[in-house]
């Protein structure tokens, strides 16, 4: 099937094509320089055309999901809406059930959602979800920051047998990257116990995560994948945490990159949770300066921002001793899923309000990173979701981003608590984003940081993933208009995955099965057979499972995107 | 039991196939086939082990449908599934039960089926576990995989169940005895207790046996409690156990290293209900303030927990959801079966995988004998006495592979060791014609 998407404003940053009145032809799935006469025209004269969405960084499928929906009934009645001819029946706000998860990333012009933690063990039931869930594709990123087999390999120094663990755990778990959660922190959970810095060793292994984050780096480059390592530092959340965030991404400096597509070795999640400043929540400040500061002077590291919504959601991280403390703070149910030889997890309920000083202080900071790093490339639009934030809350974030105004309006008329002006220099930033920021930010920055050369832009081979917004770049000031861009972002005129109409005037009128993206190395293949020989005693004496039944089967990853690379040893 | 020569007369070995009896799955039996029958089971207990060898005994194996006489007849596959999509496509309140001892695979389509017609789904958590699942959703649920256990706890604590009998290998496999990273010596590492007021066979096996008196569990834990935050017990005697073994046994658990607390439906299931897994949880929350613990319900079924996990995943509600207004809803006490059968709101009552006539209260039951019942399984049981309609399933884990979720929520793929019975189907594939025939009723009636 052939179509042109015509006469829209186009914005496609990796292109360099910025608010350019032009048609977008696609056919067969993928974006072409010419169709024939009887491509079927699609008229979206003057309205806002990107690639569609890629989000770095989402708890989207997986135990801690389910973990999250089985014990937070009161959540799933949110946002419940009857099934319709085409679509299946929606629950859920902060932890939408899978159906809802597809439908809304569709509805937003979404095309690739990462999940960003996938314990090994329990991959299998990550690939469950995926398949429940429709509309995006989704590679995911297994979690190795406190793997049993990597503390050793990295205490040993292997960095080579390290990398050849990494090659087959991905191929093993269908895996699209390497994840670190409080590397060393979550391990140290396994006792209640918590690191603190990145030279803090986990207790009995005497490792640290600053050797854990340079060797998984150093594996991770060994094979040239895609995405760098993808770092949740430790101290999430603890005031006073700026310097270990500065010393986790410093570690990093001088480890050579061995990619061309993407910019950077360390990705840093959710960076608004690792940027407070202060000794406890009665003196917290904002620690953006001296973090924004580092990005801006050097090239090698990327973030996310993890924008607080201020609404009630579900916090869940492999960070397990961070949501202990979080339990201690607030009282709220606290569920824990720690996971044998990998990592740890945990859940509390969140009411963020912009009420609360604290919480208010943690909207601005997300904001006052985004605001200041200088280099939008730098920069991917996320809430964490649901962490500080549903993702149906983006359109809302942008709004924010694109609109000095209103931020100003928010802390005017107390929508906010006054800490969030003055501890932090967001009134201070009179910053706005443009619709070319905003494609950076949400399309092309995110595919780059990922890797992705075939999505995130609209050149000639790309998949024809394209969103088009019901909003008229020329005739529309996003500055003044903060509810006109949330509305507009939040329902898309047009969304088109592999060149399908998926949605069309906010509603989903197509649904096709979300692909399962993963990261098959080529070339380790020998060093992998003989490092799961060297490791099968071990697996099989500690884990409660057998090897071959551990692996997730081809048939739970269907269908799949694979991507071949070729490591370069 | 006396000494049994080893089987040597088999065909071929079928390695790591997972058990399909109770929560524990252990994934490390080896099937040993001769003439596609499994002559012997290794690594399994006994009770796993006979349920696959003995897989033949009363033997559901063809397709069967009551006469005018009340007596069930063998009938053609074509007519009794044509049979039974008439029924559910004609129901005003079709419920549909069971799923815990099918696959994930079955339970798609099932789902898709009671989306379609509106239906209650519901699975055996709703008579076990549910008390659990409303207690997670009062106060929390800190877990870990078996394998925490097995390498890092210095003590374990079984209450309201008996593994030694009912999950026999979980102490030997996971908890107990194994040699672990942390624990070296395996037992002699370990402190285990029971809280029971039986003597059971895990009582016996225990460096401690706390004999509180019957529904006396919330009030001992409470006093554990109590302790723990620092308050002085003002009674000699509680819940039949005396002061100074509470504070003895709370000094003990608050100064191990890694604690693991087990509880089954003894404690679901007195007195207190979901009141007792209440405390309970909390107990474990506040005993992280010292020292980690964590807990564990142990799970019946082998896939009673993979239901939960799959409608909570897929609707975003672990059991009991109903679907009669379009849009999933989960009501306990009004939308769970026992209240639907004993309102007598169910019209048709399609049962997959589970034994209600054996299990439920006898007054649901009655509203089963006057409603007509659907039943796929693989075994002739109380229910089928009640069935109307009976279709034979295949045996998940032996006949046919699957997806299962251990009680600690570890997805499994169950393999395959033999070749079904000719005359049977696999429950994927019974699920999913019922529902192709649902849907060109309901598309012919348009």
């Amino acid at each position: 099937m052939e179509y042109i998407l015509k006469n829209g404003i186009v914005y496609d940053p990796i292109n360099e094509v910025n608010g350019e009145k032009k048609d977008v032809m696609f056919k067969d799935g993928k974006i072409v320089d010419n169709v024939s006469d009887s491509a079927k025209v699609l008229d979206v004269t003057d309205k806002l055309v990107m690639p569609a969405g890629v989000d770095v960084h989402c708890h989207l499928a997986g135990p801690k999901l389910c973990l999250g929906r089985l014990y937070r009934p009161e959540d799933e009645r949110r946002g419940v809406k009857p099934k319709t001819d085409i679509t299946r029946a929606e629950t859920g706000f902060s932890i939408p059930s899978c159906p809802a998860t597809g439908y809304r990333y569709s509805r937003m012009g979404y095309g690739t959602v990462v999940e960003a933690a996938v314990p090994p063990l329990e991959a299998k039931h990550t690939h469950e979800e995926i398949i429940a869930i429709p509309n995006i594709d989704i590679p995911t990123l297994p979690l190795f920051g406190n793997n049993w087999f990597v503390l050793q390999f990295v205490k040993e120094g292997n960095i080579e047998d390290l990398a050849a663990f990494v090659s087959a755990w991905l191929k093993i778990t269908k895996g699209y990257g390497v994840k670190l959660v409080n590397p060393c922190g979550s391990e140290a959970w396994g006792w209640g116990m918590n690191v603190h810095g990145i030279d803090d060793p986990a207790p009995y292994w005497d490792v640290t995560a600053r050797e854990v984050i340079r060797g998984l780096a150093e594996a991770n480059e060994m094979l040239g994948l895609p995405h760098s390592i993808h770092v949740h530092p430790n101290d999430l959340g603890h005031p006073g945490n700026f310097p270990t965030t500065l010393n986790t991404i410093d570690c990093m400096k001088d480890i050579k990159k061995n990619s061309e597509y993407r910019n950077q070795t360390i990705h840093l999640t959710h960076a608004q949770f690792h940027c407070y400043d202060g000794t406890s929540w009665r003196d917290v400040t904002s620690g953006v300066e001296p973090v924004a500061d580092y990005i801006n002077k050097h090239d090698h590291v990327t973030m996310d921002m993890g924008q607080v919504t201020l609404d009630e959601t579900t916090t869940m991280t492999a960070d397990g001793p961070m949501e202990y403390d979080l339990y201690e703070l607030t009282g709220l149910k606290w569920a824990n899923k720690d996971i044998e030889l990998e990592t740890a997890s945990g859940l509390v309920p969140f009411i963020y309000s912009g009420r609360n000083p604290v919480h208010s202080l943690q909207w601005a900071i997300g904001l006052e990173l985004a605001l200041t790093i200088k280099d939008t490339w730098k920069v991917a639009l996320t809430t964490d979701s649901p962490n500080a934030g549903p993702f149906i809350r983006y359109p809302r974030v942008i709004s924010w981003l694109m609109s000095n105004q209103r931020r100003m309006e928010m802390m005017d008329n107390k929508e906010v608590h006054s800490w969030a002006a003055r501890k932090s220099s967001l009134a201070t930033l009179d910053r706005d984003y443009d619709f070319y920021d905003i494609a950076t930010i949400t399309r092309a920055g995110p595919s780059k940081i990922y890797g992705f050369e075939d999505r995130g832009h609209l050149g000639v081979g790309a998949l024809a993933d394209i969103a088009v917004y019901d909003l008229e770049p020329n005739n529309f000031d996003p500055s003044i208009n903060a509810a006109a861009v949330e509305q507009a972002f939040g329902n898309a005129l047009y969304t088109i995955k592999d060149g399908e109409v998926l949605v069309k005037d906010g509603e989903i009128v197509k649904v096709v099965s979300s692909r399962h993206v993963w990261s098959n190395v080529q070339g380790f293949e020998d060093e992998e057979k003989r490092v799961i020989e060297q490791i099968m005693p071990m697996f099989n004496k500690y884990y409660t499972v057998k090897f071959e039944n551990y692996k997730v089967h081809d048939h739970y990853a269907e269908p799949s995107c694979e991507y071949k690379i070729n490591a370069s040893k | 039991m006396g000494y049994e020569e080893p089987v040597t007369d088999y065909d071929k070995i079928v390695e790591n196939c997972t058990c399909a009896f109770c929560g524990s799955n252990c994934d490390d039996l080896d099937c040993l086939v001769k003439d596609n029958h499994v002559v012997a089971v290794r690594h399994a207990c006994r009770l796993g082990a006979s349920k696959i060898m003995e897989d033949e005994d009363q033997r559901l194996k063809v397709p069967m449908m009551r006469n005018e006489n009340g007596e069930l007849v063998e009938v053609e596959w074509e007519t009794a599934l044509d049979a039974a999509a008439e029924l559910i496509a004609n129901s005003v309140r079709p419920l549909f039960y069971g799923w815990s001892e099918t696959s994930i695979e079955a339970m798609k389509p099932g789902l898709e089926l009671t989306e379609l017609v509106g239906a209650v789904i519901d699975n055996q958590a709703t008579i076990c576990h549910g008390p659990t699942v409303q207690a997670v959703q009062n106060v929390g649920y800190p877990l870990m995989t078996l394998g925490e256990v097995k390498n890092r706890a210095d003590m374990v604590v079984y209450t309201g169940s008996n593994p030694m009998n009912a999950h026999p290998r979980h102490l030997s496999r996971y908890t107990t005895f194994p040699k672990g990273w942390f624990r070296k010596r395996g037992r002699y590492d370990r402190t285990l207790v029971t809280w029971d007021p039986k003597y059971s066979d895990t009582a016996k096996l225990s460096d401690i046996w706390i004999p509180f008196e019957e529904n006396g569990d919330y009030e001992f834990v409470n006093a554990i409690r109590a302790v723990l935050k620092g308050k002085k017990l003002k009674k000699d005697v509680i819940a039949g156990i005396p002061t100074e073994d509470i504070y003895e046994l709370t000094e003990k658990m608050k100064n191990t290293q890694f604690g693991a607390l087990f509880f089954g439906l003894g404690l679901t299931h007195t007195l207190s209900k979901q009141r007792n897994i209440d405390i309970a949880i909390q107990l474990v929350q506040d005993l992280n303030k010292y020292t980690k613990w964590v807990l564990l319900p142990m799970r019946g079924h082998f896939n009673v927990n993979g239901f939960n996990i799959f409608m909570s995943y897929e609707m975003g509600f672990p059991y009991g959801v109903d679907f009669c207004r379009g849009y999933p809803r989960y009501m306990i006490g009004e939308t769970t079966t026992i209240d639907l059968l004993n309102r007598k709101e169910a019209d048709v009552f399609l049962v997959i995988a589970a034994d209600p006539g054996a299990h439920f209260p006898s007054g649901a039951n009655m509203h089963l004998v006057d409603i007509p019942v659907i039943q796929i399984d693989i075994h002739w049981g109380p229910t089928t006495e009640l069935a109307d309609i009976v279709l034979p399933g295949t045996f998940i884990g032996v006949e046919t592979a699957g997806t299962s979720y251990r009680m600690d929520s570890v997805p499994l793929n169950m393999k395959k060791a033999i070749d079904p019975p000719e005359t049977c189907r696999e429950d994927e594939w019974i699920v999913t014609e019922l529902l192709n025939r649902v849907k060109k009723i309901k598309e012919a009636s348009k």
